[in-house]
């Protein structure tokens, strides 16, 4: 065996990677769909939503940071871990002011996306019903945080990926939201609607204004296929 | 823009050197002279600090006692944590709210006084109490009130009061952290070794950490001096947080020489040549005195360069304050709360032993740790590994409050049974013995022969007891609260979870719940447990998941009749399934 490659098993199918890899990226490197909300490729794992936790030699442990080890038992396609997966997304609808049908990115936000996946249903944990603050002081943007699921990475996109410093958190526990670099909303950040932080929000809380619905309901990503298969899809390496 | 306050906070940044890594006490120093953090100072720190704005108010907006609104003269915090209102504490606010005419949350008129309510402050054996201006008050009775407001109103400093008395409280002493010590003893006998032998001593002692996780001390401090690096650190844990521990409170009290000496000792065992304690924020009050006793042991030659005329090891130790937030005390959190960052913890691996303070290796400790250890290198592993069980070797400081008699700490052998504690400290007629604070097990009477041991029923030192005449679920479900308040929010199943938790739990409570309510109530708890990302959240379930089984009839009487209709569920039996599948076979389940 090369020193260069770690083998083990995802659901008792064999996965070989990379040992710098993770468990996700080595998954999704074979075809193998772990569902997941905050994590975005080309962003450094931010460990907020726990929607990718498989088990390790039976411990839960979230797929996104956890690397690959020789030998190691994966558990990802079970009924535990789908049903606990949408709680999680169960969770996410009650703690947010969800109301898809007037949703500008329905068919296209991966919160959605995941609740049908995992097969959602209505929800029966009490609805929360927060106060959230909408910013649209920006000329070209606006901020909604009702659809906020506090997933980072709008903040690790613009630290990362645009070299600013427009998003961060604010406050802790339930009360935590995004807040933004100025005193007085986003009008006085550097944000511009271009930045790649606007075009990674898996929900619609940061849209560009004046240009709605510009893709049509029913020719939306997944209108037509599920959340994941293009990784599933995609041609295994070998 | 420029405000009048801006040469202040430029002197504040400047005292430390303008690092962001010092915003834990830059921010603190700020709340001392302005009173709060206003946006305004907010753009102006990060103005002076060369940082974003957005990053000073992530860190500030995370700790209670950085508030963010102008707050009186005089802060008021009451613990209103469980052991409080158990003695009390209800009847102790009403009457703060009463003599200065606000309500919680409030700041009277004449900007005098604000009343705020905090969680478990290290006093829950001399409750009610309380900190106002960080001066700690305890025993306090609604009478007291009117006094302590004249009091402060006329003047008087807040240490001068009458209440103004920290009882010690020690009422067992054993033979490990509270016998006599000549200081100074251990470190030399453990520079007369080398450092991997100061290592094999402690593994010879078989020492686990006494802050929770139990962890082996001499493997932690062996992978820590095994990693790649120049530089590492030594953390001392002092930031009991977990409500009704107070046990750290009389180390660093009574006994504080012998925790800055197992300190040098671990230092000069991992290769460290800088020792952090993080103090919890509530024990500001401690500061003066630890401070003393380190410039005492600089002076002995036993902190500084070149400890006991060695050439090769120099050791300092600093204070870091914490601000008001129990999830610093998990060990992640605490190195990203000495970053001068929000306390939120880190994804593992990598650990702290790997890449910790600065990306360091780094050991952290809990204080009672340490103390074992100075000890162990003073009077040999062997000795320690005879006291205890056989996985439990030592002694354990427990902090013990409630409805007993002589509430305090109690240094006891590991191995003792809940029954024999409870004749200790004269508890009778009792309900339920919560072990291991908040995130602990809730004991029922059938279990009160279990021992307290890292095999059996482990605690990082909380005992608090309920009587029978308690209404213990709603005591369950004040520990939930807390929770709600301490999650950091990170990540979703704690932050919406321990919230969904707390309003199923008071439905049920209220009266309103159905048998569907508890299997939500389960689901709920369950998946937090599964699937959070720290041990906060993992246990932040306990309070429920260890009561639903074995108090399963106190839930039951609290579920609600439908449609005029009793319900015909049967909790016990519908119990049954899981408990057997999960092979917990308890008496009391038919
Ligand atoms: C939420 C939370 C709070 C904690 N609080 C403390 C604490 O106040 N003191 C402490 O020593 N350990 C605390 N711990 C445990 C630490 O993470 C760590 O395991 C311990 O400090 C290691 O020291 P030890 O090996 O000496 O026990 C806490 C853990 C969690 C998850
Ligand atoms: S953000 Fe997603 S989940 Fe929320 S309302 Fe829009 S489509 Fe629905
Ligand atoms: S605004 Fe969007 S990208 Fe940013 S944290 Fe919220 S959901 Fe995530
Ligand atoms: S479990 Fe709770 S405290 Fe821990 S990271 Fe998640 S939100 Fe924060
Ligand atoms: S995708 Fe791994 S925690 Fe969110
Ligand atoms: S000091 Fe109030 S419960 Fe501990």
């Amino acid at each position: 065996m090369s020193m260069n490659v770690v083998t083990f098993t995802i659901d008792g199918v064999e996965v070989k990677s990379a040992p710098d890899k993770t468990i996700l990226q080595a998954a999704d490197d074979v075809g193998i769909y772990i569902p997941r909300l905050c994590y975005l490729k080309d962003l450094p794992p931010g460990g907020h939503c726990r929607v990718c936790t498989v088990k390790v030699n039976g411990r839960p442990v979230n797929a996104c940071t956890y690397p690959v080890a020789e030998g190691i038992v994966v558990e990802n396609n079970t009924e535990e871990l789908h049903s606990l997966r949408r709680n999680i997304i169960e969770m996410l609808f009650v703690e947010g002011n969800h109301f898809c049908p007037s949703c500008e990115v329905a068919g296209k936000c991966e919160l959605q996306a995941l609740a049908y996946r995992l097969a959602l249903l209505t929800p029966q944990m009490p609805y929360l019903y927060a106060q959230k603050e909408l910013d649209a002081t920006h000329p070209d943007v606006y901020l909604d945080r009702n659809r906020c699921v506090l997933c980072g990475r709008c903040v690790r996109a613009s630290i990362y990926l645009d070299k600013k410093n427009v998003f961060g958190f604010e406050n802790r526990g339930i009360s935590m939201r995004i807040s933004v670099n100025s005193n007085d909303g986003l009008k006085d950040t550097n944000l511009t609607k271009d930045d790649k932080s606007m075009s990674v929000c898996p929900t619609g809380c940061l849209v560009v204004k004046r240009q709605g619905f510009t893709i049509p309901v029913g020719k939306r990503p997944y209108d037509k296929k599920p959340i994941g298969s293009e990784i599933e899809t995609k041609t295994v390496n070998s | 823009m420029t405000h009048h306050y801006r040469e202040q906070i430029k002197n504040i940044a400047n005292k430390y050197g303008n690092d962001r890594g010092y915003l834990m006490n830059i921010a603190r120093d700020i709340v001392k002279e302005l009173g709060y953090i206003s946006e305004e100072v907010v753009a102006d720190l990060a103005d002076v600090l060369n940082i974003p704005m957005v990053q000073v108010r992530d860190m500030v907006s995370f700790y209670s006692f950085f508030p963010r609104k102008t707050l009186g003269k005089n802060v008021i915090r009451v613990c209103n944590a469980v052991i409080e209102r158990m003695k009390g504490a209800d009847e102790v606010s009403k009457a703060f709210e009463k003599a200065l005419g606000v309500s919680f949350g409030e700041t009277t008129k004449d900007n005098l006084f604000t009343l705020l309510h905090t969680s478990c402050i290290g006093l829950s054996d001399q409750a009610p109490g309380a900190l106002i201006n960080n001066v700690p008050l305890t025993n306090l009775k609604p009478t007291d009130i009117p006094q302590i407001i004249n009091d402060i109103k006329s003047g008087k400093n807040v240490s001068d009061l009458p209440q103004s008395r920290v009882l010690l409280n020690l009422k067992k002493e054993g033979e490990v952290i509270c016998a006599p010590m000549e200081s100074g003893k251990a470190i030399r006998n453990a520079l007369n070794m080398k450092p991997e032998e100061v290592i094999g001593e402690i593994n010879k002692s078989r020492l686990r950490g006494r802050g929770g996780a139990g962890f082996p001390t001499a493997m932690k401090w062996d992978f820590c001096r095994k990693q790649k690096s120049s530089v590492r650190y030594l953390i001392c844990n002092a930031d009991e947080g977990e409500p009704g521990t107070f046990k750290d409170r009389v180390i660093l009290t009574e006994y504080p020489d012998l925790v800055f000496e197992g300190m040098t000792i671990a230092g000069y065992a991992i290769g460290a040549k800088e020792g952090i304690m993080y103090l919890r924020g509530e024990y500001a009050y401690l500061l003066d005195n630890l401070e003393k006793v380190l410039a005492k042991r600089r002076h002995l030659g036993l902190l500084g360069e070149h400890i006991c005329g060695r050439e090769d090891f120099s050791f300092d130790i600093r204070i870091q304050l914490g601000a008001g937030a129990y999830v610093c005390g998990e060990e992640s959190a605490l190195i990203e709360s000495l970053e001068g960052k929000r306390g939120a913890p880190r994804d593992r691996p990598p650990f702290p032993v790997q890449k910790g303070y600065k990306n360091e290796p780094t050991s952290v400790n809990n204080v009672e740790t340490l103390c074992c250890a100075a000890r162990i290198l003073e009077k040999g592993g062997e000795w320690f590994s005879k006291i205890g069980t056989k996985d439990s070797t030592g002694t354990k400081m427990l902090s013990v409050s409630g409805d007993c008699e002589h509430p305090g700490v109690y240094e006891v052998e590991y191995g003792i049974t809940i029954e024999n504690l409870l004749e200790l400290v004269g508890a009778k007629n009792t309900q339920a013995v919560q072990v291991g604070g908040a995130s602990g097990k809730c004991v029922a009477p059938k279990d009160f022969g279990r021992r307290i041991s890292f095999e059996d029923l482990p605690t990082g030192g909380s005992i608090m007891i309920f009587s029978k005449n308690r209404d213990l679920l709603e005591y369950m479900y004040q520990f939930v609260e807390f929770f709600v308040e301490e999650s950091c929010g990170w990540c979703v199943p704690c932050r919406a979870g321990t919230t969904l938790l707390e309003k199923k739990l008071r439905q049920i409570l209220d009266g309103k719940g159905t048998a569907q309510s508890l299997a939500e109530l389960r689901r709920i708890a369950q998946t937090i447990k599964l699937m959070s990302r720290c041990g906060l959240g993992q246990t932040s379930a306990n309070p429920v998941l260890t009561t639903i089984y074995d108090f399963a009839d106190l839930y039951a009487e609290r579920i609600k009749e439908e449609d005029g209709k009793l319900m015909t569920f049967d909790l016990q039996k519908a119990m049954k399934v899981g408990i057997e599948a999960s092979g917990r076979i308890k008496e009391g389940v038919k």
